[in-house]
């Protein structure tokens, strides 16, 4: 078990060595530099000079990539360019707690609702709560997150003036980039627990389970539904990815001071190290989860083992 | 000996998007207290449907039409679900097919015995019922129960497996035990032990038994008596030398013949021609008549009555009827 | 026991042909068509696959028809309602609305399907020459796909845009260059599968050489996985075209894109809420539609796996 994990741990470095190691040569290739390119050209040349020291960037690129990379294994990612003096790790820093509160707050919701929805609509198959069901799960992964974030703070915030429209002065405003960003969360766990309870209220046991003359709810929690909601663990990981994603338009949109409003602020700024902070810090975030996930679905559920060849 | 269960004239359907399908059609027949009666029949004869319609655990389209249950005098198709449930596993109870799907794969084998018992034996402390689990481990050959308690059914064998399901079938000595296939799932070699330990337990907690089976060689290994099931309705039913060596019916027949025998080397196997009938659009007269060497005109117009030819010996087939030209 | 209502006529003996006891009840049917047949009985999924014919031939066409270009501005009709010049009424230069979102559609179904057609060439090789080859090339090819699955795909897309000038083309590069990664694991698990049946085993045993294996046996029945697979990426696609154009990195003005009108009318929700509504509603159409037609079709080639 420990030696999986190292294993995997290790995987999860050397995937991010090759992610650093790629966009810091490909961000070395953009054009532009952090500078503003008229106020650049009227420095003195000492200026220039000292400029560029400050920002580590008179050096060869390779000389660069080396020092980047001992700065990053000491947990330096680097000056950004667009908050001035400011170290890379606490502007990211800085902007965790908003992108972390909703993104929970989703994945509670998705979850809650989800995990309801699935299991109504497996246990009355072909009624009208399993249409119902079916249609949201489609819906909620058609309609695209800008789309629903856009329409909730139209009508809810603006037009009938229920919550705040953005900003982050209270919890309130939370409230409905956590719903806009949810929606798929919400369809991706429905849709999952609903196929996974229909294929276990398939399964042989649950006519046993029926046959021992146990109540009918029993039938239900105690062995249907524990069987289908243990890998429900399993698409974390997508959801996750998917929160991600969709917090980079939703933060935009209600002005969430957020890891992904940050990103998307920072690409139009041009601001590279920033960009790379949060590319690496997705990146492993994501992998961490992953691996997260798994352990914890290979230890509440006892028909997992993680080690290949011991299943028998 | 008393009857214990009696069956009569049970018809069960089940609603599928394509139509109705008539499982089971008017099915009498009775099984006797310790007594084993062995159902035999092909894949969709309604052998498995009969059974769940008895226990009341027929799958949501499935619906109990006509006919009744009488089991110790009790009206089995009348009871609510909840006094159904007090029945089952209680009374009578029952072991599937297979092993491998039958047990729950996230529950301790241990808790999936001690949930029979908690049930059904509602004033059983948590000691009792871990001390009565153990109990039946024991009963039913397992070795090192304290152990096997613990683990969850991937850790065991398929035999072990059936033993277990055989072991909770059995917590609170059911009157009558249901075993739908119980070995054809197993090894040959366990499908004998497992039957072994089937008749042992019998005399032990003296128990009726149903066992469903296409096997004959089990039919001779442990039942008393035989019933015949095709196409959703009985076509025959008798003692086990009876059916073995007077069949009356032309299916039971053919079934005997396909038996493969060691001394006949060399031999093609004799199967049944033809296909079962299509129980959606059941045939209006006997549902072996497309099949049968001996069809008569009659055959294919009317359903054949049940005929009763000696004490427990009845078919149901018009070549029994005095007006066919001889029995062959 | 005598039933008197019966004639004694009755009991004759019917002669039968042994022969005739065995007839098969419906003649066999190839997979495809096997699959419509299905298909066609999911309403669902007929219904999706006629409004996408729909959109797609009102995107082919709705702009050629019209009295109106996609760029045209017209600072009379600023901002029109719906009416009957303007059915989907006009933005802000005064552009007809209608026009322009059949162009975004346009681009939008264009860029998600030449996105599709690299994905599918990319991956159903790299899948299929992992799964064939087997043994060293198979665990470096995978380890290659771990890596690009640690990464969420939109950074890796949004990276790509940064380094290369906007544009349709660089939008379909930046697609394809993660899209193929979920075609190629589905191709090899499926290969995988496939050669492991029986089946592929039995053709091995009567001497089918491994060519005709992979021509007959093993294409044929990845064919499914792969069309299925295709029905979600599109959509996949699109979606993600509009997101880059809604955050402002990838497709921008004049040019039309779904992204493009929607963050076009996100920016005047407040006043003209038209705006974004009707580009709103034709993507979440398309979304829905590839959606239930997807289900469908998967539905109808893997019926085992009906839910």
């Amino acid at each position: 078990m420990v030696k999986y994990i190292l294993k995997r741990l290790l995987f999860i470095f050397v995937t991010l060595w090759i992610i650093v190691t790629c966009t810091f040569f490909m961000m070395k290739q953009l054009p532009g530099t952090p500078f503003d390119a008229e106020r650049f050209s009227i420095m003195t040349p000492a200026q220039q000079e000292s400029m560029l020291e400050m920002y580590g960037l008179n050096d060869p690129v390779p000389v660069q990539y080396v020092k980047y990379i001992g700065n990053i294994l000491h947990g330096d990612l680097g000056t950004s360019f667009s908050y001035v003096n400011q170290d890379v790790g606490s502007v990211i820093a800085g902007r965790l707690k908003p992108s972390a509160l909703i993104g929970l707050q989703a994945v509670l919701i998705g979850l809650a609702i989800g995990l309801v929805l699935g299991i109504l609509a497996a246990w009355k198959h072909n009624s009208g709560i399993d249409y119902l069901t079916m249609i949201l799960a489609v819906l909620g992964v058609s309609v695209p997150n800008f789309v629903a974030a856009a329409l909730l703070q139209y009508y809810i915030g603006l037009k009938w003036g229920i919550l705040p429209i953005g900003f982050w002065t209270s919890w309130n405003c939370s409230v409905l980039p956590s719903i806009a960003l949810s929606f798929s969360a919400t369809a991706m766990v429905a849709r999952f627990m609903r196929t996974e309870m229909l294929d276990v209220l398939d399964q042989d046991y649950i006519v046993t389970a029926r046959a021992k003359g146990i109540s009918q709810m029993q039938v239900l929690m105690r062995h249907a539904v524990k069987n289908s909601i243990l890998p429900v663990v399993t698409i974390l990981g997508p959801i996750v990815v998917n929160l991600m994603t969709g917090s980079l338009a939703v933060e935009n949109i209600y002005s969430i001071p957020g890891i992904g409003s940050l990103f998307v602020d920072c690409i139009k700024a041009n601001d590279y190290p920033v960009i790379m902070g949060i590319t690496i810090f997705y990146a492993a975030f994501y992998m961490l989860v992953v691996l997260l996930v798994d352990l914890v679905y290979s230890m509440i559920d006892p028909r997992i083992r993680l080690t290949k060849g011991k299943e028998d | 000996m008393g009857k214990i269960l009696e069956v009569n004239h049970l018809t069960i359907h089940i609603k599928t998007h394509k139509g109705t399908v008539q499982a089971v059609r008017d099915v009498s027949f009775c099984l006797n207290e310790q007594e084993t009666l062995a159902v035999v029949g092909e894949s969709g004869s309604g052998k498995s449907i009969t059974m769940k319609g008895i226990m009341g655990i027929l799958p949501k389209n499935g619906k109990v039409t006509e006919g009744s249950v009488l089991y110790d005098g009790k009206e089995l198709t009348k009871l609510t679900e909840r006094q159904m449930q007090n029945v089952r596993g209680s009374e009578i109870a029952m072991v599937f097919q297979d092993p491998m799907t039958s047990l729950n794969p996230t529950m301790r084998v241990g808790k999936q015995i001690e949930e029979m018992l908690r049930a059904h034996k509602k004033d059983m402390t948590s000691e009792q019922r871990k001390k009565r689990g153990l109990e039946l481990l024991e009963l039913v050959g397992i070795s090192n129960p304290e152990e096997r308690y613990r683990q969850y059914p991937h850790q065991l064998s398929g035999g072990m497996r059936q033993r277990v399901v055989i072991a909770i079938a059995l917590a609170c000595e059911p009157k009558v035990l249901i075993a739908d296939e119980p070995t054809t799932a197993l090894d040959v070699t366990i499908q004998a032990q497992i039957l072994d330990l089937m008749r042992s337990l019998q005399t032990k907690i003296k128990t009726s038994i149903i066992i469903i089976t296409h096997n004959l060689g089990v039919v001779a290994n442990i039942a008393d008596r035989v019933a015949v099931m095709y196409g959703g309705k009985l076509v025959e039913t008798g003692a086990v030398s009876d059916i073995f060596h007077n069949p009356l019916h032309e299916y039971t027949k053919g079934l005997l013949k396909s038996v493969p025998k060691a001394q006949e080397k060399g031999g093609r196997l004799q199967a049944i021609p033809g296909t079962p009938p299509d129980l959606m659009d059941p045939p209006k007269g006997c549902p072996f008549a497309a099949r049968c060497m001996e069809t008569m005109l009659v055959c294919q117009k009317f359903m054949p009555e049940d005929t009763d030819c000696s004490e427990n010996h009845r078919s149901a087939c018009w070549l029994l009827d005095e007006r066919a030209g001889g029995v062959s | 026991m005598r039933n008197e209502a019966i004639e004694d006529s009755l009991f004759v003996k019917v002669k039968v042909k042994a022969e005739e006891k065995e007839h098969i009840a419906a003649p066999a049917s190839g997979m495809i068509a096997d699959a419509w047949l299905r298909l066609r009985k999911n309403k669902a999924a007929v219904v999706a696959l006629f409004i996408l014919i729909a959109i797609i031939l009102l995107a082919v066409f709705a702009p050629v028809f019209s009295k109106y270009s996609f760029s045209d501005t017209d600072y009379g009709s600023v901002f029109a309602q719906p009416n009957a010049d303007h059915i989907f009424g006009a933005d802000q230069f005064g552009r007809d609305m209608w026009v322009r979102i059949w162009m975004g559609t346009r681009i939008s179904l264009m860029i998600a399907a030449v996105a599709a057609v690299l994905d599918l060439v990319v991956g159903v090789l790299y899948g299929a020459v992992s799964a064939l080859l087997g043994g060293r090339v198979d665990a470096v090819m995978q380890r290659i796909i771990e890596v690009l699955v640690g990464i969420p795909h939109l950074i890796i897309v949004i990276l790509f845009l940064m380094a290369f000038p906007a544009g349709v083309g660089t939008i379909i590069a930046a697609l394809s260059i993660t899209g193929w990664v979920n075609m190629a694991r589905l191709v090899r698990a499926e290969i995988l599968k496939l050669k492991s049946q029986e089946f592929v085993m039995a053709s091995q045993v009567l001497g089918s050489s491994k060519f005709y294996i992979i021509m007959k046996d093993l294409i044929p029945n990845t064919v499914g996985v792969i069309v299925i697979n295709v029905m979600f990426t599109i959509p996949n696609a699109i979606f993600t075209e509009a997101f880059l154009s809604f955050i402002g990195i990838g497709l921008a003005e004049p040019q039309a894109s779904l992204g493009v009108l929607i963050n076009g009318g996100y920016q005047v929700l407040q006043n003209y809420p038209h705006v974004l509504i009707f580009p709103a509603v034709v993507i979440v159409l398309i979304m829905v539609c590839f959606s239930v037609l997807g289900d469908g079709l998967r539905d109808a080639m893997d019926p085992q796996m009906r839910k």
